[in-house]
């Protein structure tokens, strides 16, 4: 395995990236890769740049140097709406799902587009709510009236209407209750099993452990440890070395 | 009870019914407002010249089709036009900068516009002809259907419009973007797309009141820039961004002012829209008719 | 290179300065009188400028100081006898300063957005009460009076020819320049500009910034309203088209086009639109103001410092 590789042919592959907010030089040149239907996670601590490394690939974000490629193609400047097209979806931390939009209508945010037929898109919804039956119950509902973790679901359950490739997790279970947060650890798991590659943002070790095929560890905006979860789960010195645990 | 016979009932009501219509246009030019500044945070210093643009359209379709309604679709849809040509050439280069700037700009176009138009139409006023003439009798005093029917027309297209958002596809792109516009990005909502079609639908809306409005006084380059006060005053006493507030709002202070004009000159009953959103300023600032103040 | 600044500003200011007091003396009298034009609306936009540029607020309420500062001078020119230059002043600062009060107590409460349109309709409502309250303000046409004499009782008492008054509009203005420029670069001033860049952290540190905002306002007011007196002593009239907001208009448009936040900016951008005014109006009678116009949306996007923010990088090389 090769320090930036997984698979041979990634679907996702970031060089060297850096980013600037204002004056502050936030990422200094982060490189990682996620294979086609891989788990991969990005495990450190508070303001080290794991958030602004999915921000920088969901287009919310540009990188002032370096280059994102998906399927081999750069994808590095273009805004974001192409990139959920292109099949990225992006959940971010705190949600922010719409909360004056019901659930249904969250969702149809992301059904709403081209070459998708109503029965694909009722497909789509009825899906959804078979893996989150607390969303079919509040479909009515504004999003804005959901608890902390019904939000999580939805938010999750949106960018999954997007039928992406790959969905970035930023800290989905943070502020989470233990229960809830075993039932991200079993959608993590649907969206493997459906095909769909996770890039996973976390402060949970344990969680990012079990459900994570490799692991990249960031600190101070670069990485500084990149192994298979498995050699991790046998010997998790580098992550007390890197995030202080 | 003696007083309630020096009481002008029959002018009460005629005022009120003036109210009204003078408060449904006033709702149509104040919709277009609030929803772009709900949607971009942009306040469109040049929405009373589209107003202008929309009856001037109208004049020159009338002129050669005779045709009242013609003249109004052509001139909604050619305001709409000019609005998303003024959306990508001034406003759009502006997004990420300070909202002053915006201010700056769409002021700038206003100047452009107005001058435009006097440049081109000259200062003497144009009429457009009432599409349809008769009046029914209420108190033994004629009121005119014409007036009657603006009312209904900009209360089905306020209506509409509230239809569209609430169930079609792009109503649903418009209220994502409106709430969280980068989310609404990140969910493949072509934001820059629905950024320049609510800028284009607002100036519609506003070229339409301007045909509406267009018989009752004459077309002007100038007529925009009362109606721009009154709609500002609208949209931050309805709560900027609430299309339900505008209406409402836009009603309240036409029919307190149709009322004071019984007692006093019409220059200074334009006063009281002022010390409305002097007092709404001071106590709720976040609009009166909006549910709870944030 | 940095020591040399103060001494190329002087330098420069000194002979700008001179250049003015010798203008009277060699131009033709029109252009004499347009000069000393250029600087009370050079006055009037520098006044802006401490809102606009050092404070970050945009005001289209600058018609209102004007106008009052104007007809306060009026009242006393014309109640008076024999009519004081000083009163009027006076006067006219007050008048101002009144406004400036007023307006200043809702800046406090405002964003930016509903601080522009606030401003607006206050210069409305001003503009319509001057209108229509036609026994005190001579409702549409305003007030006329002649001038007073420039005079100090008991020391001395000169007639007001448009040299003299020349001269007295540029020393108030030179020295208003001086002063405000003493204000900008104080540490009043720096928290100004602190608050323009960033509000919320400006208030976090602790700055009471209501506080600072109404001193704005004031200050801009009170100048605005002493342009306003300058004004009158030239024309000798009153008149309410002078608090229409278009007035505000197009003092935002001087300081955008000379560069905000700079004091000298919107006096050269006075200068460059006055003068465009007068040339193009040969050519485009009333609609001078559609290129006008375009250039100004231009600046605004694409040369949002202005004329001077853009000599200064052009020199810079």
């Amino acid at each position: 395995m090769t320090p930036n590789g997984g698979a041979a042919d990634p679907l996702l592959q970031v060089e060297e990236i850096h980013t600037h907010y204002g004056k502050s030089h936030i990422l200094h040149g982060v490189s990682l890769n996620v294979g086609r239907g891989e788990v991969v996670g990005l495990l450190g601590r508070n303001g080290v740049g794991k958030s602004t490394t999915l921000k920088a690939i969901a287009g919310i974000v540009h990188p002032s140097a370096g280059r994102v490629l998906f399927e081999g193609r750069s994808i590095t400047n273009l805004p974001a709406h192409r990139l959920a097209r292109l099949g990225i979806g992006y959940v971010p931390e705190d949600r922010r799902i719409f909360p004056l939009l019901t659930v249904t209508e969250n969702l149809r945010t992301g059904l709403d587009r081209h070459g998708v037929t109503t029965a694909r898109k009722k497909e789509l919804l009825d899906k959804s709510y078979g893996y989150f039956p607390v969303l079919a119950e509040r479909r009515n509902q504004f999003g804005g009236t959901l608890s902390g973790g019904e939000q999580q679901m939805l938010a999750i359950a949106r960018a999954m209407m997007l039928e992406p490739k790959i969905i970035l997790l930023d800290e989905p279970t943070e502020g989470l209750m233990p229960r809830m947060v075993s039932q991200i650890r079993d959608i993590i798991g649907v969206l493997h099993r459906d095909g769909v590659a996770v890039l996973l943002v976390e402060q949970n070790v344990p969680l990012t452990l079990d459900a994570g095929q490799r692991i990249y560890i960031i600190e101070k905006g670069v990485v500084r440890h990149h192994a298979p979860a498995a050699d991790l789960r046998a010997d998790d010195a580098p992550i007390h070395r890197y995030m202080g645990v | 009870m003696q007083w309630l016979h020096a009481v002008p009932w029959d002018l009460l009501l005629i005022q009120t019914i003036n109210g009204i219509v003078t408060g449904m246009i006033l709702a149509l030019v104040a919709s277009g407002l609030t929803l772009i500044f709900g949607i971009m945070d942009v306040v469109n210093f040049a929405h009373g010249e589209f107003l202008m643009l929309g009856a001037y359209i109208a004049v020159l379709t009338i002129v050669a089709t005779h045709n009242f309604w013609l003249a109004l679709i052509i001139a909604s849809l050619g305001t709409g036009l000019i609005g998303a040509l003024v959306y990508v050439t001034t406003l759009r280069p502006l997004l990420g900068r300070d909202p002053l700037t915006t201010i700056l700009a769409t002021f700038g176009v206003s100047l452009v516009l107005q001058n435009y138009a006097l440049w081109q139409f000259g200062p003497v006023a144009r009429k457009i002809p009432e599409p349809f003439s008769g009046s029914i009798t209420l108190f033994h005093l004629d009121y005119s259907l014409y007036r009657l029917m603006i009312a209904g027309l900009s209360a089905a297209i306020i209506g509409g419009f509230w239809l569209f958002l609430k169930f079609g596809t792009w109503g649903i792109w418009i209220r994502a973007t409106t709430q969280d516009r980068i989310m609404a990005q990140a969910m493949g909502i072509p934001v820059p797309w629905v950024l320049a079609g609510v800028f284009a639908i607002g100036s519609a809306m506003a070229g339409a009141s301007g045909v509406l409005f267009g018989p009752l006084v004459g077309v002007d380059h100038a007529m925009g820039f009362d109606w721009i006060l009154r709609a500002f005053i609208v949209v931050v006493v309805g709560g900027m961004g609430s299309l339900g507030g505008s209406v409402l709002a836009a009603i309240f202070i036409s029919l307190l002012e149709a009322y004071s004009s019984l007692w006093v000159s019409p220059a200074q009953a334009g006063i009281i829209s002022f010390v409305v959103l002097i007092l709404t300023l001071l106590f709720r600032p976040t609009g009166l008719f909006v549910a709870t103040p944030k | 290179m940095r020591d040399r600044q103060p001494l190329v500003f002087w330098t420069g200011f000194a002979i700008i300065v001179a250049l003015l007091i010798a203008s009277p003396l060699v131009l033709p009298p029109f252009w004499a009188r347009f000069v000393t034009e250029i600087l009370i609306w050079g006055l009037l936009a520098m006044s802006s400028d401490i809102l606009i540029g050092y404070t970050g607020m945009v005001s289209f309420g600058h018609s209102a100081f004007f106008g009052l500062g104007m007809y306060g001078a009026a009242f006393v020119l014309l109640e008076t006898k024999p009519p004081s230059l000083w009163a009027a002043l006076a006067a006219g600062l007050l008048a101002a300063a009144a406004v400036a009060a007023f307006v200043a107590y809702f800046s406090t409460r405002l964003r930016e957005i509903y601080f522009a349109i606030t401003t607006l309709i206050f210069s409305q409502i001003f503009y319509i009460v001057i209108f229509t309250w036609t026994e005190l303000t001579g409702g549409e046409n305003g007030l006329t009076f002649s001038r007073p004499a420039l005079a100090i009782p008991g020391l001395f008492s000169l007639r007001f020819t448009p040299m003299v008054l020349h001269w007295f509009v540029l020393a108030i203005v030179v020295l208003s320049y001086l002063l405000l420029r003493r204000v900008t670069q104080s540490p009043f001033g720096m928290v100004l500009q602190s608050i323009r860049e960033n509000e919320a952290r400006t208030r976090a540190i602790g700055y009471p910034i209501e506080r600072y905002k109404m001193v704005a306002v004031m200050l801009s007011g009170l100048f605005a309203g002493l342009a306003g007196v300058l004004y009158a002593l030239q024309n000798q009239f009153a008149a309410p088209n002078f608090v229409f907001f278009v007035l505000s208009g197009e003092v935002v448009i001087y300081n955008v086009i000379g560069g905000i936040g700079t004091l000298v900016g919107p006096i050269l951008g006075a200068a460059f639109f006055l003068l465009l005014r007068e040339g193009l109006s040969r050519f485009f009678t009333e609609y001078y103001l559609i290129p006008v116009g375009l250039m100004f949306i231009a600046m605004v996007i694409f040369m949002p410092q202005g004329l001077l923010g853009f000599a200064r990088r052009w020199l810079n090389r």
